[in-house]
C-alpha cells in the first residue's frame, strides 16, 4: 500500500467525520483509529482496489460500532458548573435556519449518504460500497435525507411517514 | 419519454446522468414547476453542505494524527513512504519485545483484535494502575499470583494468548530478583499482565504489561511515585512498562536498566 496515497486521504477523513460528527476532537479520535484499523488490517486490502472507498467504510463501520456500544455518561465537572444559557428551540428561528444543526437532525444512515454525495461527491456506487449497503438503499437514503432536510431548514418539522387509518 | 423515478431525480440533481437521459429531465421539470423547485432546492442543499465542511480540508493536522503519520501537516503528500512505515517498524519490534516471537511479526500486524487507543489508556495513567495492582497483590502471602513460576510455560502461553500477543517475563537473576508467577488483570479496555518478583529477603517487585497504548507514544524512562511506591515506566509502541516496588529509587532504576536492556537484546 502507498503511504503516500493514505496520507492523501486524511483530509477528506476528517472532513467526512467532522460532518458526520460535529465535534472536532470526537471527529479526530474517530480519523485516528480508522488509520489505525487500517494499518492492522493491512492484509485485508486487495492491492489496486478503492483505497478511499476501503478506508470510508473502515471507518463508517467503527462509526457504527461506536453508536452500538453503551457508553458511561460522562460530563466534565467544568461544563457543568459553567451553566452556559441555553437557547429555547422552538422560539428561535435561526437555530432552525442552522445548516450544521439541521443536518445533525437527520438520521446517521441518511446524513452519511447525503454527506458522501454532497462532500465527498462520491458516484452512487462508491457510496454503496463505502457504507456496505445496497444500490437501491443509498438511493432511498439519499432522497429521503434531502427531502427531510429541506423540510427543517425551512423550519417545517418533517413529515410522518404513518397516517392514522380508521 | 420513459417514467421518470425518483432515482432519476436525485441523478439529476448529482449530474450523473447520460445526456440524453438528463436533457429528457430537463423537460420533464419543465413542466412539473414544483418537482422542480423541490430540486433546485436539493442542489442549493448540496452546495451548501459542501462549502459549510470544505474548509476542514485546509487545516493543519492535529498533534494525534500528526504522531500517527509521522508526517508534516500539510505537505504529508510529498514525505518519502519510508518514514511513515518507520514507526510502524518499531511496532513490530516491539512486538518481539519480551518475547519470544512466537507469531512474528506478520501475524501480529494481522491479529484481529483491535486493540485500544491511547486515548482510552489515559483513563487511568499506566504508573498509577500499576502502583495499585502492586500494592493489591504484593502484599498477599498466600496467593500472590495465579500461575506460579514453575509453571512458567503455561503462564507465557496464557497470558499470551489472553493478551494477543507473545509476553514472557524477563529473567531478573542477576539483580537479584527471581520470579514469583503471574497474573491477568484488567486494564482500562481489556486484559493486562502482571509478574512478580521477589529477592533473598521476601521483597516483592511487579512488573505490569499493558498493550492498550494505541502505538504512538514512544517514551523514555519516567518515574513516578504513587503513595509508598515508587513506579518506573515507559512506553513502546502499543506496549507499556511498569516496574514498582516500594524499594528505593536507585535500587529499582538498577531493575528497570536490567529489564529494559533485556527487552532491546530481544530485538
Amino acid at each position: 500500500m502507498d503511504s503516500r496515497a493514505i496520507l492523501a486521504e486524511i483530509p477528506r477523513l476528517r472532513r467526512y467525520a467532522r460532518a458526520m460528527l460535529g465535534d472536532r476532537a470526537a471527529a479526530d479520535d474517530l480519523v485516528q483509529d480508522t488509520l489505525e484499523r487500517a494499518w492492522c488490517r493491512l492484509a485485508q486490502w486487495r492491492v489496486g482496489s478503492d483505497l478511499r472507498a476501503w478506508l470510508f467504510s473502515i471507518m463508517h463501520n467503527l462509526h457504527v460500532d461506536q453508536l452500538r456500544r453503551p457508553s458511561l455518561p460522562t460530563h466534565s465537572l467544568d461544563d457543568a458548573g459553567d451553566d452556559a444559557p441555553i437557547r429555547p428551540m422552538q422560539s428561535d428561528q435561526l437555530e432552525l435556519l442552522d445548516l450544521e444543526a439541521a443536518l445533525s437532525q437527520l438520521p446517521d444512515e441518511q446524513r452519511a449518504v447525503l454527506l458522501l454525495v454532497a462532500v465527498e461527491e462520491m458516484s452512487y456506487a462508491e457510496v454503496a460500497a463505502a457504507l456496505e449497503i445496497p444500490l437501491g438503499t443509498v438511493m432511498s437514503r439519499l432522497s429521503r435525507g434531502r427531502e427531510r432536510l429541506r423540510q427543517i431548514m425551512e423550519g417545517r418539522q418533517p413529515a410522518a411517514n404513518l397516517r392514522v387509518v380508521r | 419519454m420513459s417514467q421518470v423515478s425518483e432515482t432519476d431525480l436525485q441523478a439529476w440533481v448529482d449530474a450523473r446522468l447520460a445526456p440524453p437521459r438528463q436533457h429528457e429531465i430537463d423537460a420533464y421539470l419543465a413542466e412539473h414547476p414544483d418537482q422542480a423547485e423541490r430540486l433546485r432546492a436539493y442542489q442549493a442543499q448540496k452546495r451548501a453542505i459542501k462549502a459549510l465542511f470544505d474548509p476542514v480540508l485546509n487545516e493543519a493536522l492535529p498533534e494525534n494524527l500528526h504522531r500517527l503519520t509521522d508526517a508534516p501537516a500539510r505537505p504529508a503528500v510529498d514525505r518519502p513512504p519510508a518514514a511513515f512505515f518507520s514507526r510502524w517498524s518499531l511496532q513490530r519490534l516491539a512486538a518481539g519485545v519480551l518475547v519470544a516471537l512466537l507469531g512474528g511479526a506478520a501475524g501480529w500486524l494481522g491479529h484481529a483484535q483491535y486493540q485500544a487507543s491511547d486515548r482510552l489508556a489515559r483513563l487511568a495513567p499506566l504508573p498509577h494502575q500499576a502502583a495499585v495492582a502492586h500494592v493489591v497483590y504484593s502484599p498477599d502471602v498466600r496467593r500472590p499470583v495465579e500461575v506460579t513460576a514453575d509453571q512458567e510455560e503455561q503462564l507465557v502461553k496464557w497470558l499470551s494468548k489472553r493478551l494477543g500477543t507473545p509476553v514472557s517475563p524477563p529473567k531478573l537473576g542477576a539483580v537479584g530478583y527471581e520470579l514469583v508467577g503471574g497474573r491477568l488483570l484488567p486494564g482500562n479496555s481489556g486484559p493486562v499482565a502482571q509478574f512478580m518478583y521477589q529477592d533473598a529477603s521476601g521483597q516483592r517487585l511487579t512488573l505490569y504489561l499493558s498493550t492498550e497504548n494505541g502505538g504512538k507514544a514512544e517514551t523514555g524512562f519516567r518515574f513516578a511515585r504513587e503513595g509508598q511506591i515508587n513506579v518506573f515506566y515507559w512506553v513502546e509502541g502499543k506496549f507499556g512498562y511498569a516496574l514498582s516496588a516500594g524499594i528505593d529509587k536507585n535500587e529499582l532504576a538498577k531493575v528497570a536498566t536490567a529489564v529494559y536492556d533485556q527487552l532491546d537484546r530481544a530485538k
